[in-house]
């Protein structure tokens, strides 16, 4: 049957002879991924242009014969289609399959050319593995090991190029290691807009470097670290800090904007050594900024908070939840929650306020200028997990004079807040006295100076969760490491007090058992559960909230809705 | 009948009446085609052009209609001419002639496939190192604007064509087409990937582009002005017009030779005068640097099984093919007994080594390897086993690259191996400082 027959707008393709269905044009590389098998490449990455240069890709092809006279196909004496493969081995990722392509991956020519190419590129590489940070995830490693002679041919003295030439604040390159697959060029050229990088000199002699008065210094310079196959571009933070093969890795969630990059959190023994982008086709492809890398410093930062304390002084944890328990009483109590809390935090701030009969609930808006790339306007990363919870209904301002006035007017005489600080939104320290405050957060500030009771929390890498990005996608993170000896989850503090509150409200102490509870209450998260939810996240309906004007404006993958755009102006 | 030189293109160049200036070039009849083949339909000079059998003389010998022919001429983009002038296999300097003596064919030329292409912006694209040659044309290209033809409403027809002469930086591989685009774009010269950038579809600036060489767009005013049927006539099928072979090295008379196929025998005895007094030929490289060599006592086989030795080689495209060889650039080097092959190959090697562009893997390390070996089996330090890694290693070049340079080391190498083995191998051994192998050094340790 013919592929136009079976109608479904796909072709067949034969990968080792194995029948593959794809899309026409899909590329070589990709394809054979997808099917499980592994064509080694150097220079080509899925989110860049084709270069086509490291040669590594090599691959046998064939297509079914086609008589020139006639243009009918050509056929073997059985019937099947006569298959011409060309002469000469072609890139694979320079290749889009079409119709009948015969492809072979594993053939002598193949092992050959792959050979030849792993040859050639370690015969100027300095071999410097066991000083090298890339060592444990080299491609050089890999493929030579896989693919390689497996000993060396070269008697010859190797071309000596820079060594440690610092391109930027945070990108330091070794010359020797570099295979010139251009990656980072074309990164910088395509992705971050910031063409500094080129080669100079010839043949074997090629260097890489910053155009002359020029350096490598765009907030997402770092990712030419993580795309550069080999040891040649190291993150100056990360440099000599950890071998890659300790680390445990954690998918996780950046916290700079509303965009929810995906990230992989890798740390050993409870200590976070770097933050890498996870790839998301639907979110971040595979890049982060320099800047949200380096979030994870703030959970050893001086001002985290580690202790409980109460009117003071230092508190056991059940002494405190007990004293907050007291403030809940209260029947001029506000709620001021966080846009970086989770959804599961912020289900249950908001269970709270209902039980304890707020007067007000409150989300303090972090508007920072984008980049119109992976950084929205909005530095709250979960604004959107506050509207669905329904802890808002109304998008959040940067400052709180209603609160204020009705502190003034003395009909909030208690607070409760959760990880901002109130100076900054707009309440003055005399307001600020005039009503107790109970404080939950990750870090010190005017606020839990302030505060009768304060409850210490867990930063995002120390917990589970959800946060709703700006494109109402849900994506989850995971416990990367612990936090703080002593320290309680936020949710088991809350569900202890919600508990106190309202007594038949049933343990939510961890994730699980609140997904539960969500996926009931709220339409959007019907037949959705934590432990189910993909790594690449879920697509909500955020049609409800679409009349919103969001800030945030375009992003790599977000357009920002017609109507907000007019609202906007 | 002692063979003869037939001049076409280089009819007026080496006369004492002729300069490069245009009163020159007007006065032995020049532009005339030009003004004539205005009136004509592009469709059918490209027509003319197919039929007279031109073969491209940069080095591939792709036919230039068909070339033509292949170009996008639906997609609304303009459609580029560009005159590949960057002329740098070892041993051909067939074109500076054509530039220096007489740029204002190259611009007749130029101006009637420009036209034949509905071309509105052509290019001049020569190297770095004709300095002279760029003012030369720099000064033609004007004359002829001045006279109205070159430019705006070229004789009043109502066409377009400008020409922009464009020096390069001095690459070898700009001489690749799809280099020489990258270039004249201003990027580095790297040869783009084909697919998807074949030039006639998504050239300079991402638009159609035709990218011929200088002796080719000079032949385009001659087979208009004869038409195609006289033009085929020269020359034989499949090889149709004259072509200019640089002969150079140990040879009588070297220079540039405007033949007619001839053989091997005719052209090297007759034309050029035979080997150095006291002097045998020993081998021959008959396409420029790049391309297989051939031995003088060889015997070849021609497809149909019919032997023929090194006199009878037909000079001209099929007739060195047969050889098993190619005509390339028509650079025809001639060694004699005075020559070390070896020497011969550090020499090629050491210049594809300095000209790899670093693009691709293979030949960017391949080629300074092969320079380390061959210089050591040169000056010392040779082993035996080096010949055959050499081989092996060059063979993992050729074909794997992004363009058709990679060849430029494989071929090299492995004929002169297999050709000159015993004399390379002799080479090796006697300079060979007794280091030690890979597999000696490893029962060391």
């Amino acid at each position: 049957m013919s592929d136009e027959q079976k109608g479904d707008g796909l072709i067949s393709v034969f990968i080792d002879g194995n029948e593959v269905r794809c899309k026409p044009g899909t590329n070589l590389v990709d394809l054979v991924d997808s099917v499980g098998k592994e064509i080694p490449h150097y220079c080509y990455h899925p989110k860049l242009s084709v270069s086509g240069n490291c040669r590594m890709c090599l691959v046998e092809l064939g297509m079914p014969g086609k008589d020139r006279a006639t243009g009918k196909p050509m056929l073997n004496n059985d019937g099947t289609p006569k298959v011409m493969f060309f002469p000469n081995p072609a890139i694979a990722c320079g290749t889009r399959t079409s119709p009948g392509m015969r492809i072979r991956t594993q053939s002598e020519m193949v092992k050959k050319c792959r050979e030849g190419v792993m040859e050639f590129l370690l015969i100027n590489h300095p071999l410097d593995c066991p000083i090298c940070d890339q060592a444990g995830e080299c491609r050089l490693q890999e493929f030579s090991t896989e693919y390689g002679k497996g000993y060396s041919r070269f008697i010859e003295q190797k071309v000596v190029k820079p060594k440690r030439t610092v391109l930027g604040p945070r990108v330091m390159l070794d010359d020797e290691r570099c295979v010139l697959c251009s990656r980072c060029i074309r990164f910088c050229k395509e992705v971050a807009d910031d063409d500094v990088l080129g080669f100079v000199d010839r043949g074997s002699y090629s260097t890489l470097t910053c155009y002359p008065g020029k350096q490598l210094e765009n907030n997402y310079s770092l990712n030419t670290v993580d795309i550069c196959p080999v040891g040649a571009l190291t993150s100056l933070d990360f440099r000599f800090k950890m071998r890659v093969w300790f680390l445990k890795e954690t998918p996780s969630i950046c916290t700079e904007s509303s965009v929810g990059v995906n990230t992989m959190v890798a740390s050993r023994e409870g200590k976070i050594y770097r933050i890498t982008p996870r790839r998301n086709d639907e979110v971040n492809d595979t890049w982060m900024s320099d800047s949200g890398r380096i979030l994870y410093k703030e959970i050893e930062d001086e001002n985290r908070l580690t202790g409980y304390a109460s009117q003071g002084a230092f508190s056991p944890p059940d002494a405190a939840i007990l004293q907050v328990q007291k403030y809940f009483e209260s029947e001029k109590i506000a709620f001021v929650g966080s846009g970086g809390n989770s959804v599961e935090e912020l289900y249950l701030f908001n269970r709270l306020s209902r039980a304890a009969k707020s007067v007000g609930n409150y989300l303090v808006s972090h508007i920072q200028e984008g980049d119109e790339l992976l950084i929205s306007n909005d530095a709250n990363p979960n604004t959107r997990g506050a509207l669905s919870v329904g802890f808002i209904e109304s998008l959040p301002e940067t400052e709180l004079p209603d609160l204020a006035s009705r502190i003034d007017s003395g009909d909030v005489d208690t607070v409760i807040v959760y990880n901002e600080d109130l100076i900054v939104a707009g309440i003055s320290s005399e307001q600020l006295a005039k009503v107790d405050i109970v404080y939950f957060g990750t870090h010190s500030n005017a606020t839990s100076e302030a505060a009768s009771v304060v409850v210490p929390t867990l930063s995002v890498f120390e917990k589970a969760g959800t946060f709703i990005n700006q494109q109402f996608r849900l994506q989850k993170f995971l416990q990367a490491v612990p936090g703080p000896d002593g320290l309680i989850d936020d949710l088991v503090s809350f569900s202890q007090l919600l508990n106190h509150v309202e007594p038949d409200s049933g343990p939510l102490e961890t994730v699980e058992p609140i997904w539960a509870e969500l996926s009931k209450e709220v339409s959007q998260f019907n037949d959705l559960s934590f432990n189910t939810l993909s790594p690449e996240g879920a697509q909500l309906d955020g049609a409800a909230f679409q009349h919103l004007p969001f800030c945030e404006g375009k992003t790599l993958h977000y357009e920002p809705a017609a109507e907000t755009v007019e609202a906007g102006t | 009948m002692a063979a003869v030189e037939n001049r076409i293109l280089l009819k007026h160049a080496d006369e004492d009446y002729y300069s490069p200036s245009i009163d020159s070039y007007l006065q032995y009849g020049g532009y005339e085609t030009l003004k004539k083949a205005l009136y004509e339909k592009p469709e059918d000079l490209r027509e003319v052009v197919k039929e007279s059998g031109l073969r491209g003389r940069g080095g591939a010998g792709f036919s230039c209609g068909v070339k033509w022919s292949l170009v996008d001429r639906k997609s609304g983009k303009p459609i580029y001419l560009i005159c590949n002038c960057d002329e740098s296999e070892p041993g051909t300097f067939k074109d500076r002639q054509l530039v220096h003596k007489d740029p204002h064919q190259l611009i007749e030329g130029m101006m009637i496939s420009a036209f034949a292409n509905d071309v509105e912006l052509a290019f001049i694209y020569i190297r770095e190192e004709m300095p002279l040659g760029a003012k030369i044309l720099e000064k033609a290209v004007e004359e002829a604007r001045e006279k109205g033809l070159v430019g705006e409403n070229i004789q009043g027809s109502g066409y377009s064509c400008d020409i922009v002469v464009h020096r390069g930086a001095g690459a070898y591989i700009c001489g690749e087409e799809t280099g020489l685009i990258e270039s004249l774009e201003g990027n580095r010269p790297y040869p783009r990937i084909k697919p998807p950038f074949f030039p006639a579809v998504l050239g300079l600036y991402r638009c159609p582009t035709i990218v011929n060489n200088v002796e080719t767009l000079c032949n385009v005013v001659h087979i208009v002005k004869m038409g195609a049927d006289e033009f085929a006539k020269i020359g034989r099928a499949g090889n149709t017009g004259t072509r200019i072979w640089c002969v150079s090295g140990m040879i009588q008379k070297p220079g540039y030779y405007e033949i007619e196929p001839m053989t091997m025998r005719e052209l090297l005895y007759d034309l050029c005068g035979g080997p150095l007094p006291g002097r045998k030929l020993k081998a021959c490289i008959p396409g420029g640097g790049s391309m297989k060599i051939l031995r003088v006592d060889e015997s070849f086989k021609d497809r149909d099984g019919r032997e023929f030795s090194f006199d009878e080689i037909i000079v001209d495209y099929d007739g060195i093919m047969a050889a098993g060889s190619m005509s390339g650039s028509s650079g025809m080097m001639i060694l004699d007994d005075s020559t070390d092959i070896t020497e011969a190959l550090a020499n090629i090697t050491a210049f594809y080594a300095h000209e790899s562009c670093g693009q691709c893997t293979p030949c960017r390390e391949g080629s300074l390897w092969s320079k380390k070996i061959t210089a050591r089996m040169c000056t010392g330090g040779a082993r035996e086993e080096d010949v055959d890694l050499l081989y092996d290693m060059a063979g993992n070049i050729g074909g794997r690259t992004v363009c058709p340079m990679g060849y430029s080391i494989t071929w090299p190498v492995q004929s002169y191996i297999d050709k000159f083995r015993d004399e390379i191998v002799a080479n090796a051994k006697a300079n060979s400082c007794g280091m030690k192998s890979y597999e000696e050094r490893l029962i060391e340790k």
